[in-house]
């Protein structure tokens, strides 16, 4: 079956009010832009709370994963749509009945299988009303293929029937990302390691509509060049569904080691992480972002107890700090991940600047007066080199 | 000064072999296979590189089978001999637990195919023990193989030895050899070592990549592990890869000119390399032996109190190329073999580094990989996990 349509459905933003507009022109924007990328001509349309895309010489796996990284849909369904005559008159319920019976046949070579036929009908001057229409075509079906099975409350196949604009048929709704149209929201910055919880926090915020940038922290030149062409990696998967991320790289070897010679070294992740989002609240204002994003994870590790995000939390002060995973245990985390196709880029095995100098026995329990404390160790030169790290931000483009 | 101390993962190749292997491209291209001019010339450079290689082994030009390198080459011979010998002799095999994984691996899919392995210990300096591998010998093995020079510490096996006690034992044993950390650092006859089977890997004597041979003893049954038009006496079907062959035989040919004298200095330097940075830095041990009964060319130092991965890369920083002498850490959970059989403690695994050298390898850049370390180490080891 070669169809030459989607219907394109979304939720959340139909709820939106005067608003409507602006969330459906994103919607429209995202849309091209991915479409844009596929071989093939398309035309998208909107009409009465749905979008149309026509599609002709075009490869539909292509067009259907490009069209499940549009933020803000729903459902994608593939469609045959039949226009009305010349004079705008609907077809007749005779007419109609060979149009599905016909949808019916190409589209399930296996006919041992039940449906239920759903009519919508927009244009209320058609002769039959929805239940009648949905029964005539019913029995058209049934009498063209016969081994098909009707069946109301649990049908195998539901095809749908809208009378509007045009005629449209689909029995299939493949399932969108969901959330809300990129560039709905606002910026943010996330906090990118080379893990497999940042790529995820960053995915998710993105998903309500979020454009990303994002910050890495870098350790040359004792870490290797493919910890950062893995950062990039990641970056890119976000990217594939926000069409592009600015990368910030922070050299932050210096920072680093002047902690180490300073503070305790079991304290030596906290204060680190506390200084990863001072710099990183400091770009982000730059750039007008109106968050931070980090993959934290309650207990995950020694840096992620409630006594240790605490402390880390304490320094940011403009802004709040977006923790979408929280609350996921690592499974949930990896199913994501992998869902998104970061995980495997994740799971690479290069050391970074979380894992060269670190204590073997970091404190677990951090206290915010002894921490701030032992920071005042760094007051002669920190300020200086925090800085330096930011005026030598090496800026990366990332598209998808 | 660029230090490229990482020639046992691969070497510069030769420049007259990088020349000979363009001109073969672009000039002699032709198929062996074809009956004219062209194809004769193309046979006539494959044969070339057969005589040149067998010239290094004492051995006879038909036991050499071109492969894809070494990893190709183990395959072609436990796979082979394993299928050959199953229904005669039976279904044992013996290796050691250092060999490399293109041996390894190809153990353990043979254990899944139904095949026994009995993998050989080693001792602190990575060797096999003789009276060991005597013992593992059954009626019913097929095959030990045990490599000459180990990858990671290079350390050698007493192969001649073993040859001897195989034939004894059991006189239907196949032994193969991996020479491919070996072959070009030692002198090696086949038929006087009681090998019948021996894997060589092109780049690791500065030929190009994607090169190598099987040696295969004459009368030594094994079967082929790919099919199609029956090149190489149906033991290795593909075109040959006649550019790559022709530097290859080149590159053995040179390797094997002034041996003595390479590994003289290799040799020397390595001592040097070790004598030096033990003096100069504390808490420094180097894994396997120094004296003359190991590879020459192979130096693997575990640094106490500094992480291998950081501190290639510090090195890195000053233009030295190095390996990891092993992979271990949170994210990695494959731990080096061959350390953990000599029975490194657990703390060194992780701070463990391989220098290896080549011909090209020069006194200035022992030293100023010395002089890095000293610069390096005891930094690093300020900022260690404590």
């Amino acid at each position: 079956m070669q169809y030459h349509a989607f219907i394109l459905k979304y939720a959340e933003i139909g709820l939106k009010g005067k608003n409507r507009y602006v969330f459906e022109d994103a919607l429209m924007r995202q849309i091209k832009r991915v479409l844009d990328k596929c071989s093939g001509e398309f035309e998208v349309t909107r009409t009465a709370g749905r979008i149309y895309v026509e599609a002709d010489n075009y490869d539909f796996d292509e067009t259907v994963k490009a069209l499940q990284t549009v933020f803000g849909l729903t459902g994608i369904c593939p469609a045959v749509t039949v226009a009305r005559d010349e004079d705008g008159k609907l077809p007749t319920p005779e007419k109609l009945g060979e149009m599905v019976s016909g949808f019916m046949g190409d589209v399930y070579p296996d006919k041992h299988k039940s449906f239920k036929v759903q009519v919508r009908r927009v244009d209320k001057s058609y002769p039959l009303d929805s239940m009648e229409l949905a029964r005539d075509l019913g029995a058209a079906i049934l009498e063209a293929h016969p081994d098909f099975t009707v069946d109301v409350h649990n049908p195998d196949i539901l095809l749908h029937v809208e009378l509007r604009e045009k005629i449209n048929m689909y029995s299939e709704v493949i399932p969108g990302p969901g959330g809300m149209p990129l560039g709905t929201a606002g910026r943010a910055m996330l906090l990118l390691s080379g893990g497999i919880d940042s790529p995820v926090a960053g995915y998710m915020i993105a998903k309500r509509g979020v454009e990303i940038e994002a910050v890495y922290f870098n350790a040359p030149p004792y870490t290797s060049e493919r910890a950062k062409q893995k950062v990039e990696d990641l970056a890119r998967v976000i990217a594939k569904y926000t069409g592009k991320v600015k990368l910030h790289v922070i050299n932050f070897t210096e920072i680093q080691m002047y902690i180490y010679d300073k503070c305790p070294h079991d304290e030596l992740t906290i204060i680190m992480r506390r200084y990863m989002m001072r710099i990183a609240e400091i770009l982000a204002k730059k750039s007008d972002c109106m968050g931070l994003i980090t993959g934290e994870s309650i207990g995950q590790v020694a840096s992620q107890t409630m006594q240790s995000l605490l402390c880390t939390n304490a320094v940011v002060e403009s802004m709040p700090v977006y923790r979408p995973v929280i609350a996921f245990d690592k499974q949930d985390i990896v199913d994501i991940s992998l869902k998104i196709d970061a995980y495997e880029t994740s799971i690479q095995p290069y050391e970074d600047c979380c894992t060269i100098f670190v204590a073997k026995h970091p404190v677990t329990k951090p206290r915010l007066d002894i921490i701030e404390d032992h920071e005042g160790n760094l007051r002669d030169k920190i300020d200086d080199m925090v800085k330096k790290a930011i005026d030598t931000d090496e800026i990366i483009e990332i598209t998808a | 000064m660029e230090c490229y101390l990482d020639n046992s993962a691969t070497t510069r190749a030769f420049d007259d072999v990088a020349q000979l292997v363009a001109d073969t491209m672009t000039k002699t291209y032709g198929n062996p296979s074809s009956m004219h001019h062209y194809g004769k010339v193309a046979e006539d450079i494959v044969k070339k590189a057969k005589k040149q290689i067998a010239a290094t082994l004492h051995c006879n030009e038909k036991e050499i089978f071109f492969t894809s390198g070494g990893t190709e080459s183990d395959n072609m011979a436990l796979i082979g001999a394993a299928r050959s010998r199953e229904k005669e002799v039976g279904k044992h095999l013996i290796t050691s637990s250092v060999e490399h994984p293109a041996i390894l691996e190809t153990m353990k899919y043979l254990e899944k195919q139904g095949f026994e392995v009995t993998y050989l210990p080693v001792d602190k300096n990575g060797q096999v023990s003789v009276d060991d591998l005597k013992n593992a010998i059954r009626p019913d093995t097929i095959l030990v193989s045990i490599m000459l020079v180990n990858n990671e510490i290079g350390a050698l096996m007493p192969i001649e030895e073993c040859g001897k006690v195989i034939k004894q034992v059991n006189p239907k044993t196949y032994f193969h050899v991996d020479a491919v950390q070996g072959y070009g650092k030692f002198h090696i006859n086949p038929s006087k070592m009681g090998i019948d089977l021996m894997s060589v890997s092109g780049h690791k004597i500065h030929g190009p990549k994607g090169t190598g041979f099987l040696y295969v003893k004459n009368g030594v049954r094994i079967v082929p592990i790919n099919y199609g038009g029956g090149q190489q006496q149906g033991m290795r079907s593909g075109t040959e890869n006649v550019p790559g062959i022709a530097g290859l035989g080149r590159a053995a040919e040179e390797i094997y000119e002034n041996l003595d004298s390479h590994v003289a200095t290799m040799r020397e330097l390595k001592s040097y390399f070790i004598k030096t940075v033990c003096d100069k830095l504390p808490d420094i041990s180097v894994n396997g032996k120094t004296d003359d009964d190991c590879a020459p060319h192979i130096i693997s130092l575990s640094i106490k109190g500094v992480r291998a991965e950081v501190l290639l890369h510090a090195l890195e920083d000053k233009d030295i190329y190095v390996s990891a002498g092993s992979a271990c850490s949170t994210n990695r959970p494959h731990v080096s073999d061959t350390l953990k059989s000599i029975g490194l403690d657990t703390e060194l695994l992780d701070s463990t580094l391989r220098f290896s050298m080549s011909v090209f390898t020069t006194k200035e850049e022992i030293d100023q990989a010395i002089e890095a370390l000293e610069a390096v180490v005891p930094m690093l080891r300020r900022y260690s996990r404590q």
